[in-house]
């Protein structure tokens, strides 16, 4: 059995928008019944032209309503331009994590997202029309997709992206077309890392900003090696609030990770007051 | 809260009766039965009356009996014993719809120079007896083909089909984990060489089971050592294990008969009722030879795992053949080779029953799974009116 979060279960059990919305101003439509999961996104605007209401329609397992479930409430009260930014790991963290087999249901969320505000701008839907862009057939995914899966989720492995994507998940035919990209994307990576601690004194929102680009870009993908994961639970001023995952949970040696990886990470690249606290959750 | 526990084909709730058995040999009688002295023999005299009660299950002789850890343990040493000694023979014959502990082995021997015939299996998860005939060469090995299938309960013709193979003096295994104690099974006249059998499907222990291999049919040892179960299983018994596979397989004989018109009575029961409540459902496999304790019935438009969830909060468990629940992304394979429709194929669910199985078990489901395909479906873009495109799994 899957262990899902208890904020999984409360949005599967008693989704929150599930239905539609009659006169919606924008619709987003990804998946399909073949591939085992779909989702419709509703979105109607107040006069102010911020999202007033968001609907979901959703055929899938409980994660993937649970994922339909959350992003409509996250939706919400967001301008079409503040809800561009949201990502399937804001979806997956504000559900308190998903089983990384399960990723794929919050980028299925964000691409139906996508795919709203597509419809919103008035941009025709996304359309697979010529072969060459479809990776994987077994679940119609594009090229385009992989890639945006891999650079937003610091995808390292085929496997990963099979979690992210569903690509490589079937017949496996695709896997030396996605070991080609996560070897092009690698390559074309090895330049970073640019600096990022510069602008000061730095306002909250920014040090937010630098703190979650240099924990997923810098941070993680080490702890990853060695079969870890670190999630930044919150961030208050100076104070940075995290939780060791994976192999890292627990290892005896996690403390020393926390001051003398992550802590000295961050201070040498955002700002040399910040304390990092491990906590649970 | 409750549980309803209708998914005795994953595994079974283990007798009282075998616990009882089982447990002096925990603490008390600890002693090593391949020692010299008397303590040890008491549990050698033990393993002895489970291997007795065992053959008497099946129609077999004592030593025909072998020790294993569990199913699959007993699967690969029967089909790695039929390849290892025939080394000139290089033709499988398996089926599609076979358990992993068959079907992964068989794919290794594929990649490792074996050609393997694949029977397919119709809309109705039955096998082609022709097409299995007109398949049978000169240099096939073995024939490996399950008694009944674990996710259908569909029986299959083992019987008609070791006869063929035997007349050509071809190897035959079956994988009877899922027949044994839900149907007479009787090796006398079924002329298998080898059969697969596991404790805990049949109100055992886990970590234990047995493979029968027949008088004269070849045997490799799988696992190397001593000299233990004749040479043919090295590793210190399982003595616990051992003596509760002994007392549930006797348990399981005792009136099989009329407990399964119990179950059978129970399963129909629930069968008809959810058809009847929930429109657009099907059964998955042949309904009239079936195990009797399995229902395995589809609901369209509506995801299995979301659906064993809700029902999970009801105290139910069952299974689904769902891609989320396999924990791979693509539904059973045993759904896809039976080419069920992908409007039903994810929304599949596994119900099965066991003797401890009462009515108001299926009166629970029968009240509360109504409402939960309901909602799911009301919470689906997709429907009868509007029906969708797909991609390419599934179909
Ligand atoms: S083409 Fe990608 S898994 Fe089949």
């Amino acid at each position: 059995m899957w262990e899902y979060t208890d904020k999984v279960k409360e949005h599967f059990i008693n989704p929150k928008n599930s239905g539609l919305i009659e006169d919606a101003d924008a619709v987003g439509e990804v998946g399909s019944l073949a591939c085992g999961d779909a989702l419709k996104l509703y979105i109607k605007l107040d006069d102010e032209g911020k999202i007033k209401d968001a609907r979901f329609k959703t055929f899938g397992c409980a994660s993937a309503i649970a994922s339909s479930s959350v992003l409509t409430e996250m939706l919400k009260g967001k301008t079409p331009e503040e809800a561009s930014k949201i990502t399937n790991r804001d979806i997956a963290r504000e559900l308190g994590g998903l089983p990384k087999e399960k990723m794929h249901c919050s980028v299925m969320g964000q691409q139906a997202l996508d795919a709203a505000l597509r419809n919103l701008r008035g941009e025709p839907p996304l359309v697979q029309d010529h072969e060459g862009d479809v990776v994987c057939e077994c679940f119609g995914v594009t090229e385009d997709q992989i890639r945006g899966a891999i650079a937003g989720n610091d995808l390292t492995t085929v496997e990963d992206v099979t979690h992210f994507t569903k690509a490589g998940g079937g017949c496996t035919d695709c896997v030396p077309d996605i070991e080609r990209i996560l070897h092009e994307l690698k390559e074309s990576r090895t330049s970073r890392p640019e600096p990022v601690k510069a602008d000061r004194p730095m306002t909250n929102i920014r040090r937010m900003q630098l703190v979650t680009k240099v924990i997923d870009e810098e941070i993680r993908p080490n702890l990853k090696k060695d079969g870890g994961d670190i999630d930044l639970v919150d961030i208050d001023g100076t104070r940075v609030m995290v939780a060791l995952r994976g192999a890292c949970s627990g290892c005896p040696s996690s403390q020393l990770t926390l001051k003398d990886f992550v802590e000295k990470k961050l201070r040498d690249r955002v700002d040399e007051k910040i304390l990092v606290e491990e906590v649970n959750s | 809260m409750n549980i309803t526990y209708l998914d005795n084909n994953a595994t079974t709730r283990t007798d009282p009766e075998v616990v009882k058995e089982m447990q002096p040999y925990f603490g008390e009688f600890y002693g090593n039965p391949s020692s010299m002295h008397s303590f040890g023999g008491r549990v050698q005299k033990k393993i002895a009356q489970a291997r007795e009660k065992v053959a008497a299950g099946i129609g077999c002789l004592p030593r025909e009996i072998i020790f294993t850890s569990g199913g699959t343990e007993g699967d690969n040493s029967a089909i790695f014993s039929a390849t290892d000694s025939q080394p000139d023979k290089k033709h499988l014959i398996t089926t599609r719809v076979e358990h992993p502990a068959v079907l992964s082995t068989m794919k290794n021997l594929e990649s490792g120079g074996y050609h393997v015939t694949w029977l397919g299996v119709d809309e109705k998860g039955r096998l082609d007896m022709q097409e299995y005939l007109d398949n049978l060469r000169k240099d096939t090995a073995l024939v490996s083909v399950m008694y009944a299938n674990n996710e259908t309960g569909v029986i299959f013709p083992v019987r008609e089909m070791a006869q063929a193979a035997k007349e050509r003096g071809i190897l035959f295994h079956t994988d009877a984990v899922q027949a044994i104690g839900k149907i007479p099974l009787d090796t006398r006249n079924l002329p298998v060489d080898y059969l697969v059998l596991s404790g805990h499907k049949i109100h055992g222990p886990k970590g234990v089971g047995a493979v029968f291999v027949r008088k004269k049919s070849p045997f490799r040892p799988y696992i190397m050592g001593g000299h233990q179960e004749n040479g043919r299983r090295a590793g210190t018994e399982n003595t616990t294990g051992i003596i509760g596979l002994g007392r549930a397989m006797e348990l399981a004989l005792a009136d099989m008969e009329l407990k399964n018109k119990k179950m059978s009575d129970l399963r129909d029961k629930l069968e008809l009722g959810l058809l009847k409540a929930v429109p657009n459902a099907q059964i998955n496999g042949e309904t009239l030879n079936r195990l009797p304790n399995t229902l395995n019935i589809s609901f369209s438009y509506v995801e299995g795992e979301a659906i064993l969830l809700m029902l999970d909060e009801f105290g139910v468990c069952a299974s689904s053949g769902s891609a989320c629940t396999s924990g791979s992304l693509e539904p059973s394979h045993v759904l896809r080779a039976m080419g069920v429709p992908f409007t039903h194929v994810h929304g599949s669910v596994r119900f099965s029953l066991s003797r401890y199985t009462t009515s108001d078990d299926i009166d629970l489901v029968l009240e509360k799974l109504p409402g939960i395909i309901q909602k799911l479906r009301e919470m689906s873009p997709f429907s009868e009116q509007n029906e969708p495109i797909g991609c390419k799994t599934g179909n």
